[in-house]
């Protein structure tokens, strides 16, 4: 019960990019066609996954018996770097078909810091394996979530772009809309 | 002198890293619920980019370019660490208002943007300038955003009460949308403010409209996965000037990418 609350906060509750601000620059960058957002979203999904349990192993076994707890940003922004790396070249050679369609945002997520927020959250807030995995889980699900449906609102504004005044086409109007999503998911506030 | 005017202007107005090429969002929008604490970050990531952009420079020439990346973020993240445990002594309220963000100064954009873009190819004062500069601009407007969000949302400024007995303050815009909506607002007025300005930009807004529908017929066009990716590599490097790879923004800013998208 209590993995299934802590997937649902992470999702819905505290939204990664809603409520938290991580991940806004692919959260604005990427969203302007439904089906890249989707291929980021996967992208997020799982190199997240895999930097968080790295990054928890990491600081479990490492950087905590060793008292090098100050050392946790440098070491785990090295992880999530050679993690991407890594995956990139792995799957460019067993993969290629799936390096396609998200190859391209492989290198923009070393410095996403949904990734590295997270890998931070899960240590900080003391979730424990699994419930760190769990976490990881919501969170990208959120972020697929948030970017997939922020996707599906600018494909419909980008079709009444003359309308609008030219000081606020483009950038300035995605905020707003993300600003008006986020006062959507406060409304799940109430549930846990 | 000349090189730090320069750097200076270039960072505060012409280039800001807000308002005219929209970088280092995620801080930008999670601090600034007050002006301090827009302040406060503000004045660390200006520390962590004077360093990191002292650092690099002296070392462009032994960093090989096929690492420079990782490279860069080492160096970075050691700064961070450093600033961290600095704001962890002197500021303890700080460092919880500013929380997971301190760490993450590490991915903020505008760091690795200015290392890539310019301390790995300049000396050792004109990147001291940049970073000046560039830092400033930064949290210029992060100070901006805040003290506008704290006036309206808590109706105080640096903490002290500013508006008359009767104003009712809209607590919504020093909580999570606010600080979209904030922005955005904000953006636009700065972006309609340079558009009376100078009559030549008035196609500005216009650009990234554009750019984006350049890039999705090309995108749509060659259809390969190369040929796709090497697109949105060229659009990711003419968005953030030239952090490709760490600012997927490109078809949202204004005075970047359109030209070049354009003839594409």
């Amino acid at each position: 019960m209590r993995f299934f609350e802590i997937f649902l906060a992470s999702m819905l509750v505290n939204n990664i990019v809603l409520a938290n601000f991580l991940g806004v620059c692919p959260f604005l960058g990427v969203s302007s066609r439904m089906a890249t957002s989707k291929g980021m979203g996967f992208a997020v999904l799982f190199v997240s996954m895999l930097a968080s349990s790295l990054t928890w192993l990491v600081n479990a076994f490492i950087l905590v018996p060793l008292e090098l707890g100050y050392l946790t940003t440098l070491s785990f922004i090295l992880v999530i770097a050679s993690v991407v790396q890594f995956v990139e070249i792995a799957m460019k050679k067993f993969q290629p078909a799936l390096h396609r369609s998200l190859g391209i945002f492989l290198p923009l997520i070393t410095t996403n810091c949904a990734v590295l927020g997270v890998a931070v959250l899960n240590v900080r807030n003391e979730y424990g394996f699994f419930g760190s995995m769990v976490h990881t889980l919501g969170a990208a699900a959120g972020f697929m979530l948030a970017l997939v449906l922020f996707a599906g609102l600018r494909e419909r504004m980008a079709e009444t772009v003359e309308d609008v005044p030219e000081a606020l086409r483009g950038l300035p109007l995605s905020l707003v809309a993300a600003g008006l999503m986020a006062l959507a998911f406060m409304g799940f506030q109430g549930i846990i | 002198m000349n090189v730090l005017l320069e750097r200076l202007r270039a960072g505060i107005l012409k280039d800001n890293p807000i308002f005219a090429q929209a970088i280092g969002m995620c801080p930008t929008l999670a601090v600034t619920s007050s002006a301090g604490n827009g302040f406060g970050m503000g004045a660390a990531v200006l520390a962590v980019l004077l360093c990191s952009n002292a650092a690099i420079s002296l070392l462009r020439r032994a960093i090989p370019n096929t690492v420079r990346i990782p490279a860069y973020i080492v160096i970075i993240a050691g700064f961070v660490t450093v600033a961290q445990f600095c704001i962890e002594a002197w500021a303890p309220e700080l460092n919880r208002a500013l929380g997971i963000f301190i760490p993450l100064i590490v991915v903020n954009c505008v760091i690795l943007g200015r290392a890539e873009a310019y301390a790995s190819k300049k000396g050792l004062y004109a990147s001291l300038c940049d970073a000046l500069g560039m830092g400033l601009g930064f949290g210029l407007a992060l100070t901006l955003l805040g003290a506008v969000r704290e006036i309206l949302g808590a109706g105080t400024l640096f903490g002290r009460v500013v508006v008359p007995s009767g104003f009712q303050p809209a607590l919504m815009l020093a909580m999570a949308p606010g600080a979209f909506i904030a922005l955005g607002v904000l953006l636009a007025l700065v972006r309609s403010l340079r558009m009376r300005k100078t009559p030549k930009a008035k196609g500005a807004a216009e650009q990234p409209a554009a750019g984006r529908a350049g890039q999705e017929n090309s995108a749509d066009a060659t259809g390969k996965g190369t040929d796709r990716s090497s697109a949105a590599r060229a659009t990711a490097a003419d968005g953030c000037g030239a952090c490709a790879l760490a600012c997927p923004l490109a078809g949202l800013v204004p005075n970047a990418s359109a030209g070049k998208e354009g003839k594409a």
